[in-house]
């Protein structure tokens, strides 16, 4: 199977996207900003990162740059998009999934492991998981996740919500919640559900001697649903 | 305008100083280079106070590839790896401006780093703020820790563990120490020595602006009630830039293009061009009209004296302009040809095509002030005659929730969680243990790294307290099972020109160089920040210590968490009951005075190298030294991060239970062991002369000490846990 991984100006988690995907059998390819063409790809990664510093609203000057032209048309004709991290807020920049990322509720940059609820998985990314509930990798100051409430209704009557953040029981509460995000969104679909957004690293959580492993379990079975 | 004595001393030289310049010179100095002089002669740029006393450090060794004098030391780790490390403080600008003095501390030592070809893989900080009640402090503190993971978690590197403390002394002049740790590979290390005639001189990175203008003499000054003018004097970071600075460089670095690199850190152009000048003796000559400039008119003297951040000078190979020049419009950074290498052995300054300075290279390098200052020799303390019926008014529980939960051993979660620590992926020991671990990435090896500081000891006994802080990171190592290998300091001190200061200062390096020299640990690169202090007003010393280790393999790296119940604890070294100068003395018996613990360095080496021994064996299933607090703490802490309990044995022998608990004697660390090992690890602790004591055995979520003193962990956890959280609310 095939990725690609975007670098922007300012991403740092490309290279362990890279490390990730490969490990688990992508035939991945790094692919520059600045290129017009996407190489050919069953899936393609928005990295983590600060891109153009993120010194105007996160995301958003990333989200005009010249690939994102290819990258908004693949995912339109279906292809597979993961956005993590700065990748999630420039896929709400470019208009991909709803909603936007604010500051953190408390003003704070935070990393910790917290636990994910797997809500959906009649998709391509999270189809047949055993698991209900993630132990993933969070590293962000803009992960507040908000919509309006119409967006919201639309958004739950689709299925989009991806993951909650949650404890390690599956329960959902506004005291587990790390960054104040609305109903404690993690992560994000478009209506198809060929692209997600979503806060948490799962290529940080590789091995068993980095923060935890349930990110092998997130891309083994991912590769196995793009098979 | 026309430079006189007056306008001098303004900008800080003192009058004999003045005089030297004139006489090297053979001339009056003009506006330019005067303020060149000033920038390059001060205790900033210069060490005129410390260069003496520096020398005496001990900084060889088998495996440093690269000791003092260069951007950071080069230590070898085998298969063709070196790590490079330095720690620098950044303590004036960050009490005026927290944010952005920490953050540009930050970009300033990582830039150290990949100047010299290394990938920066972590950073660590050791950061010191006035008493808690000081109303200043929290948002100090506040600032700082923005500022540190603004820059550092914008660059991609991982920060895996500081030191935080606060003291009274420090109220008026906050530390901040950034160290960061870079992998290079042995052949491909690039230095700033430049070399060959007529090699073009190339600037690269942000353009210059007005910002940090005299940031160097400000930081060689003490604060009085204007501090807050000196604001424009701290310079504004950009970690954006620095990343695309980072990746331009490593590109341009993989080919043969670069002779020499260095980055503009203090003294911006004026120390960069000079210290490439000098190092390869040659002189420089620049066209300042080629200068990318953020603002308009700036003059000759303000385009050499600005400090503004991320910015490089480098030699080129005669040819190579355009090959460089194509991967720094890739990044979007500027790219100008500013001059070239010379063989007058002068730095030429050209402006509207006329020069504007011409002042020989050794004048400002080798013939700079150097002071052999007057010092004050401390004597040792006399001991405390601690009445022992205090001992038995004291409640050990109550004792250990208020040590566990005081602002100096209080977890700090709250800082560091606002660090990115495990971007790149390698991060195998979090903040919070004896060291940060990271991997060297796609390897079996792996790299300790630590930082610490104990300024209460070096300021009652600064000999013994500078021999105890190396001894302390060298602790920190070994407790993760790496083999310590070399540190980087960041003496940090009052002023030089009292005599108390500068005998702290010169027996605290006495007493680093002695533990360095016996442990085999030699300092490979730091720092020197004097004029700590406001209003007459000094700071403790406060040597920093940072110490990095190797681990062969990192699969046998070890934690701090207690593993299993039934386990047996074990505390090496010996416990003699030291309670001068402890927390205990300190916070519960209110006693300041008495000499610091002993630090006997042939223990230290021995249980060290013999707790090494038992890792590599594979008998130790958790470690931790013992520091600040005593034995009990360090088990509460044990118990915190592995959620188990322990049923503590009593003391045998004579000794006070309080004394057994609290004191803070050297060269101590908790094991934990599995029980059928105790009689082969009994052994070898024995054939090697460590004394050991039985502490433990570790059971289910609650500390017994006897069937009156129980807690359980989590009450343990709320201590040590909430007190920084609630306190930053």
């Amino acid at each position: 199977m095939k990725s690609s991984v975007i670098t922007f100006p300012g991403s740092n988690c490309d290279r362990d996207m890279d490390v990730a995907l490969t490990k688990f059998g992508f035939k991945n390819k790094m692919v520059w900003h600045n290129d017009k063409e996407l190489p050919k790809s069953d899936l393609i990664v928005l990295p983590g990162g600060f891109s153009y510093g993120d010194y105007l609203r996160c995301g958003s000057m990333a989200s005009k740059s010249k690939i994102m032209h290819s990258v908004i048309n693949f995912a339109k004709s279906g292809g597979l998009v993961m956005g993590i991290c700065n990748g999630f807020q420039i896929l709400v920049e470019s208009g991909l999934v709803p909603g936007v990322l604010l500051r953190n509720k408390y003003l704070q940059f935070i990393c910790k492991n917290v636990h994910v609820k797997v809500e959906n998985k009649d998709n391509t990314f999270f189809k047949n998981l055993d698991k209900k509930v993630l132990e993933f990798h969070i590293a962000h100051n803009e992960g507040n996740y908000f919509c309006t409430n119409d967006q919201l209704k639309e958004i739950e009557d689709n299925n989009q919500i991806a993951i909650y953040y949650c404890d390690q029981n599956g329960n959902t509460n506004d005291q587990i919640n790390p960054n104040g995000s609305i109903k404690n969104i993690a992560g994000i679909f478009n209506k198809e559900k060929n692209v997600l957004g979503m806060m948490p690293h799962p290529e940080r959580m590789i091995d068993e001697s980095l923060s935890g492993e349930d990110g092998s379990i997130f891309f083994k079975n991912l590769l196995n649903n793009i098979k | 305008m026309s430079v006189n004595e007056k306008i001098a001393i303004e900008h800080g030289l003192k009058s004999d100083e003045y005089k030297k310049i004139c006489k090297l010179l053979k001339r009056t100095p003009n506006i330019t280079e005067l303020g060149i002089f000033s920038a390059m002669w001060n205790e900033h740029c210069s060490y005129k106070s410390s260069r003496i006393h520096l020398k005496k450090l001990h900084t060889k060794g088998k495996k440093v590839i690269q000791g003092p004098g260069e951007n950071a030391g080069v230590i070898d780790i085998e298969d063709g790896d070196a790590i490079v490390f330095k720690i620098e403080s950044h303590n004036h600008p960050s009490f005026i401006e927290p944010y952005q003095g920490a953050a540009t501390g930050v970009g300033g030592i990582m830039r150290d780093v990949f100047t010299m070809g290394a990938r920066p893989i972590a950073n660590l900080n050791s950061i010191h703020f006035g008493s808690t009640q000081n109303k200043k402090t929290k948002n100090l503190l506040r600032g700082v820790v923005h500022g540190i993971g603004g820059y550092g978690n914008c660059m991609g590197v991982p920060t895996i563990a500081g030191q935080t403390s606060f003291d009274r002394s420090y109220n008026g002049n906050i530390l901040v120490n950034a160290m960061t740790l870079g992998l290079v590979k042995k052949d491909k290390i690039f230095y700033s020595k430049a070399a060959g005639l007529n090699k073009p001189v190339i600037y690269v990175g942000s353009k210059t602006g007005r910002d940090g203008i005299h940031g160097a003499s400000m930081a060689s000054a003490s604060f009085d009630e204007k501090i807050e003018e000196k604001k424009p004097t701290v310079q504004v970071g950009d970690p954006f830039t620095e990343k695309l600075l980072l990746e331009a460089c490593l590109e341009l670095m993989s080919g043969d293009s670069i002779i020499a690199i260095q980055d503009m850190g203090a003294a911006g152009l004026t120390s960069s061009s000079i210290e490439m000048a000098s190092k390869g003796n040659l002189g420089i000559e620049i066209n300042l009209n080629k200068v990318p400039c953020r603002e308009t008119k700036m003059t000759p003297y303000e385009i050499m004296l600005s400090e503004s951040q991320e910015r490089m000078l480098i030699v080129l190979e005669s040819g190579k302009e355009e090959i460089a020049k194509k991967i720094f419009d890739k990044w979007n950074l500027d790219f100008a040809v500013i001059g070239k290498t010379t063989n007058t052995k002068n730095i030429q300054l050209f402006f509207d095509n006329k020069q504007v300075a011409n002042i020989p290279v050794n004048t400002l390098v080798e013939n700079s002030p150097m002071y052999d200052r007057k010092w004050k020799k401390s004597k040792l303390p006399k001991k405390n005659k601690i009445n022992k019926t205090i001992f038995k008014s004291l409640k050990i529980k109550d004792t250990l929730k208020k040590i566990l939960s005081s602002p100096n051993v209080c977890s700090k979660e709250w800082i560091w969680q606002q660090y990115d620590h495990t971007v790149m992926g390698d991060t195998i020991q979090k903040p919070g243990g004896d060291s940060g671990v990271v991997r060297i990435h796609k390897t079996d090896k792996a790299i300790a790294a630590t930082v610490d500081s104990s300024a209460t000891y070096c300021w009652a006994h600064p000999l013994t307290g500078g021999k105890q802080v190396v001894c302390e990171t060298w602790r920190n190592l070994i407790s993760v099972g790496a083999k310590p290998i070399a540190v980087t300091n960041c003496l940090n001190f009052g002023s030089p020109e009292k005599e108390e200061n500068m005998g702290e200062f010169v027996e605290c390096v006495q007493g680093i160089s002695e533990a360095c020299k016996y442990l085999d640990y030699p300092v490979v690169s730091g720092n020197v920040s004097f004029y700590n202090e406001t209003k007459d007003i000094g700071i403790k010393p406060t040597p920093t210590i940072g110490g990095v280790g190797l681990i062969k393999n990192y699969k046998k790296m070890i934690t701090m968490d207690f593993k299993e119940i039934d386990n047996i604890v074990l505390v090496i070294g010996k416990t003699e009951g030291h309670i001068d100068q402890s927390l205990l003395s300190r916070i519960i018996l209110n006693e300041n005075n008495g000499p610091p613990p002993e630090v006997n360095l042939f223990n230290e080496k021995n249980n060290g190298l013999t707790l090494l021994n038992l890792i590599e064996k594979n008998f130790i299933k958790s470690a931790h030294d013992v520091s600040l607090g005593g034995i009990i703490t360090a088990i509460s802490k044990m118990c915190i991060k592995g959620n188990k309990g322990i049923q503590i044995k009593k003391p045998k022998f004579l000794i006070n239970e309080i004394e057994y608990f609290f004191a803070e004697d050297q060269g101590r660390y908790l094991i934990e062991i599995n029980p059928k090992n105790l009689e082969e690890v009994s052994k070898i602790l024995d054939k090697n002369s460590v004394h050991y004591d039985e502490v433990g055995k570790i059971i289910d979520k609650e500390m017994i000490i006897d069937q009156k003193t129980k807690l359980t962990i989590d009450e343990l956890k709320s201590c040590n846990t909430n007190w920084l959280k609630s306190y930053m609310v």
